[in-house]
């Protein structure tokens, strides 16, 4: 582990009444690293995901993001210093055109700050975020309604709004769920690129064939705790990681 | 054979939505005609009026500023109950400065409008977390409570009321005022809403866990769109006190919240032009029905039932589309 992790979340915990969703989860990840965050249904991934970006408050624990104490921070005050995310149940502005869609995100202070952008210019800005995401410059789709795009391009839109906050973390909740095997291969390479233009980035998947050519690390949450991490190579060799997915037999 | 409605832009439409436009007469004129329309209309009506007809039309620009004042907080995710807060907090504050200090309306209303918005503002400031119903609730009771509280405690005239405010020096004035400033908020916010502001403020609206996720602090936003719609409403309060030359506590009563939003949801919700619209409907209509004596308010009822049933998206959408479109009935294909 590198000495000024980027994020460093320690000992956290989330109850939910009786119930207790994360159960003292500490992880690091490294500037540059493509984290990919495994588990079986209800093992507590898009509640740390949700804690890390301050939608949920913490019951106990910490997240230090570039060495400051974020914990319990207001999602927005997050997203300014530097983490975006994808939603996994998708949040378009269902009344917009997509290409509407991306002016919220070009309108949050810290992209206003960084690339300027006029009444206007937003969408141009917009137009060329949404074509690096796989919507067809020549095509009529970026200015569709979000309430009419099928779910491919919802996901595209999700990613496109996350990349246009210039975040230097980025957590992708499920962005493969919902795909068909072309669709992931098309997003595949605009996430590589992501990495290759620094970005550091989780990734929360169920698609774990797609997930292991990609990431370089590996943390597995089963039941609120972590029981694995490591390559994808070593985490699916662990005991317990099998147990997790496969069961025991009886 | 089946058929369906088909629904097709008009060719000057399609034409004036270019540069092209500003080459023909008739296309300016097809562009211009609903902005002009209105503004002719405001304009020109006080003069061709008979006094009691100005007086209607007086009380159609205040209904129409506080049905704005309603639509624009809808559109943001907040659906007021209580417009009757902001118009009563600025009726008192005008009242208040005039009746005690001796203010000339021309202070006291800018001042009022300010004061108004500051303080209804800061009153819902607790309750900007919760949505729906929940903030419908506590915008619908606070002017009823502050009722409770002026005539238990007596203080502003109590029940009476504050008596012999300042009028305006001429009756031309007032109309025109009131006429100026709801143009300019007819015309600025709706510039205001289709601006990029306007879009964060209907996306908070839509899903405002995806606004908070843009780096975008959703409650600064709704702070100042409820600035802005409760100045708008204080307005319309402290004018009022002015041409009534009173204040007292009618100006905290429900007519104040529902007629708006009937207004609103006549005239078409979502467009600052239906609301504008549907005032111009209600108040007349109202006054016309005023001579059925007791039946009037079953008329009225019927009128709003009617409206609401067969034009659910409200005359202004109804009437645009018929400008911009034109509609056919074709064959299904086989």
């Amino acid at each position: 582990m590198s000495a000024n992790p980027l994020l460093q979340v320690t000992n956290l915990t989330k109850s939910f009444g009786g119930v207790r969703a994360v159960k003292s989860v500490s992880i690091e990840v490294n500037q540059g690293d493509l984290l990919g965050l495994i588990g079986p249904n209800g093992s507590g991934k898009t509640t740390l995901v949700n804690l890390v970006t301050g939608f949920v408050k913490t019951s106990s624990g910490e997240i230090i993001y570039r060495g400051r104490n974020i914990t319990n921070w207001a999602p927005y005050k997050i997203v300014r210093l530097g983490i975006a995310r994808t939603f996994q149940m998708v949040k378009p502005f269902y009344q917009l055109p997509a290409f509407k869609n991306m002016i919220i995100p070009l309108y949050s202070p810290k992209v206003k700050r960084l690339a300027g952008g006029k009444y206007g210019d937003r969408d141009a800005i917009a137009l060329d975020l949404l074509e690096e995401v796989g919507f067809e410059r020549d095509s009529h789709v970026a200015f569709k309604t979000a309430s009419v795009l099928p779910q491919g391009y919802l996901k595209r839109l999700e990613l496109a709004k996350a990349i246009a906050l210039q975040a230097d973390l980025l957590i992708l909740d499920e962005l493969f769920s919902g795909l068909s095997l072309a669709e992931v291969a098309s997003i595949v390479p605009i996430i590589e690129k992501l990495r290759h233009e620094g970005k550091t980035i989780i990734m929360i998947e169920h698609r774990l064939k797609e997930l292991f050519r990609i990431a370089n690390r590996v943390v597995v949450l089963n039941y609120g705790m972590k029981i694995a991490e490591g390559s994808a190579k070593e985490v699916m060799e662990s005991d317990e990681v099998k147990r997790a997915y496969l069961g025991t037999e009886v | 054979m089946k058929k369906r409605k088909e629904r097709i832009d008009r060719g000057i439409k399609v034409r004036s939505e270019d540069i092209f436009a500003l080459c023909s007469l008739r296309e300016m004129l097809y562009l211009s005609a609903p902005r002009l329309l209105p503004i002719l209309g405001f304009l020109v009506l006080p003069l061709i009026l008979g006094i009691y007809w100005q007086k209607v039309l007086l009380s159609v620009a205040v209904f129409a500023l506080l049905a704005i004042s309603w639509d624009i907080l809808a559109q943001s995710g907040m659906v007021s109950l209580g417009q009757a807060l902001f118009f009563g907090m600025g009726a008192y504050s005008a009242g208040i400065l005039n009746h005690y200090w001796g203010i000339s309306p021309f202070i006291s209303i800018p001042a009022a409008t300010i004061m108004g918005g500051f303080i209804c503002t800061v009153l819902l400031l607790p309750v900007l977390r919760l949505r729906g119903i929940y903030f419908a609730m506590v915008t619908l009771i606070i002017p009823l409570m502050l009722v409770r509280v002026i005539e238990a405690t007596k203080i502003f005239g109590g029940t009476e009321g504050l008596h012999g405010l300042t009028p305006f020096p001429s009756k031309w004035l007032d109309l025109y005022i009131v006429v100026a400033a709801l143009l300019v908020a007819l015309f600025g916010l709706r510039r205001m809403m289709n601006s990029d502001y306007g879009l964060v403020l209907k996306a908070i609206n839509d899903n405002d866990r995806s606004v908070m996720n843009a780096g975008i602090n959703i409650y600064w936003f709704k702070i100042q769109i409820l600035f802005i719609s409760s100045s708008i409403g204080a307005f319309a309060g402290a004018f009022m006190t002015h041409v009534y030359m009173f204040v007292g506590m009618p100006v905290f009563a429900l007519d104040y919240s529902i007629l708006p939003i009937a207004a609103a949801v006549v005239g078409g919700p979502g467009s600052l032009a239906g609301a504008t619209m549907g005032a111009v409907i209600l108040v007349p209509l109202s006054e016309v029905l005023r001579g059925i004596g007791g039946l009037r308010i079953v008329f009225y009822g019927l009128f709003l039932v009617v409206f609401v049933v067969g034009l659910p998206e409200g005359i202004f959408h109804y009437i645009q589309r018929k400008y911009n479109q034109f509609e056919r009935w074709v064959e299904v294909e086989k």
